[in-house]
């Protein structure tokens, strides 16, 4: 699965929303890319996406996008960061499928 | 991750203990000066850290009292940089969760690799919250170097290489 860490400038907090995320997913074993972009370029990039991550403030501006947006309070507590992402993917992912890697959507809901 | 560490990004002469700051754009400005100090950034980019906020709102408060003051990249920034300040008392940056802030890390870069190690060590120091309350409640820079350093080559001893993390669990 892919996700889209969304942040101001592409740099700073987005850049540590992926390094807490590879933490995550890597306690969660789960397989993902984790790629940042800017919130200039985010919603371009989200068709792309399976899930979202940013944080509030960032969330509304972004508004309504195709995949799940996972909002992050603390960009430094990886325990929030597995339990989001737990709920998340547990959510979106259909019982019994694992992910390796470039599995495609149903994930995220799509809806058309 | 060939990127310069913690200590290497953020100079003695970027630290500042204490600072005084009446409100949120003050202590945005002493990280911003503290990068002007040391060469990292011409004083166009303090404004563009304060520019940031106005325009896309206090998301820079990355968690509970901390804020990381940044812009993208500009002709503004010389070199990948950091500055660190601790506030003589907390200020309100509008977070909804996490206001008010203790600590503005201020941080300049001309891509988005150079700063990814100390990034990823600041974010690390940060998570414990003995350690923040050390970082914050220090007297002086050399009393935050010294905290950053050890944790730095404590990081840096065997071991550091293999992540914990061993799958336990499915998910889903």
């Amino acid at each position: 699965m892919k996700i889209l860490a969304v942040c101001g400038m592409g740099l700073g907090s987005g850049l540590l929303l992926r390094m807490q995320a590879e933490k995550a997913l890597r306690e969660l074993g789960v397989q993902a890319d984790v790629e940042v972009a800017d919130i200039g370029t985010a919603r371009a990039l989200a068709a792309t996406a399976d899930l979202i991550l940013t944080s509030e403030d960032l969330a509304q501006q972004l508004g309504a996008v195709k995949p799940r947006v996972v909002t992050i309070t603390n960009f430094i507590d990886l325990r929030e960061m597995v339990d989001k992402l737990r709920a998340a993917i547990g959510l979106s992912e259909p019982d019994g499928v694992r992910t390796e890697g470039g599995l495609e959507p149903p994930f995220g809901r799509m809806q058309h | 991750m060939g990127s310069a560490p913690l200590s290497g990004l953020l100079r003695p002469s970027a630290i500042r203990v204490g600072a005084i700051a009446a409100d949120w754009r003050a202590a945005v400005r002493v990280a911003g000066d503290a990068l002007v100090t040391t060469g990292v950034t011409e004083d166009a980019y303090t404004n563009e850290m304060i520019a940031t906020v106005e325009e896309l709102g206090p998301y820079i408060v990355i968690a509970p009292g901390i804020a990381l003051a940044h812009s993208r990249p500009s002709p503004a920034v010389r070199r990948v940089g950091m500055s660190l300040v601790t506030l003589a008392g907390p200020v309100e940056f509008g977070h909804r969760e996490n206001d008010p802030v203790r600590l503005v890390v201020g941080l300049a870069a001309p891509d988005s690799d150079g700063h990814v190690t100390a990034l990823a060590t600041l974010a690390s120091f940060l998570s414990d919250e003995a350690r923040r309350e050390a970082l914050l409640s220090a007297q002086n820079v050399a009393e935050i170097r010294a905290l950053i350093v050890e944790f730095e080559n404590r990081a840096a001893s065997p071991g550091r290489g293999t992540l914990k993390s061993r799958p336990r669990r499915k998910a889903g």
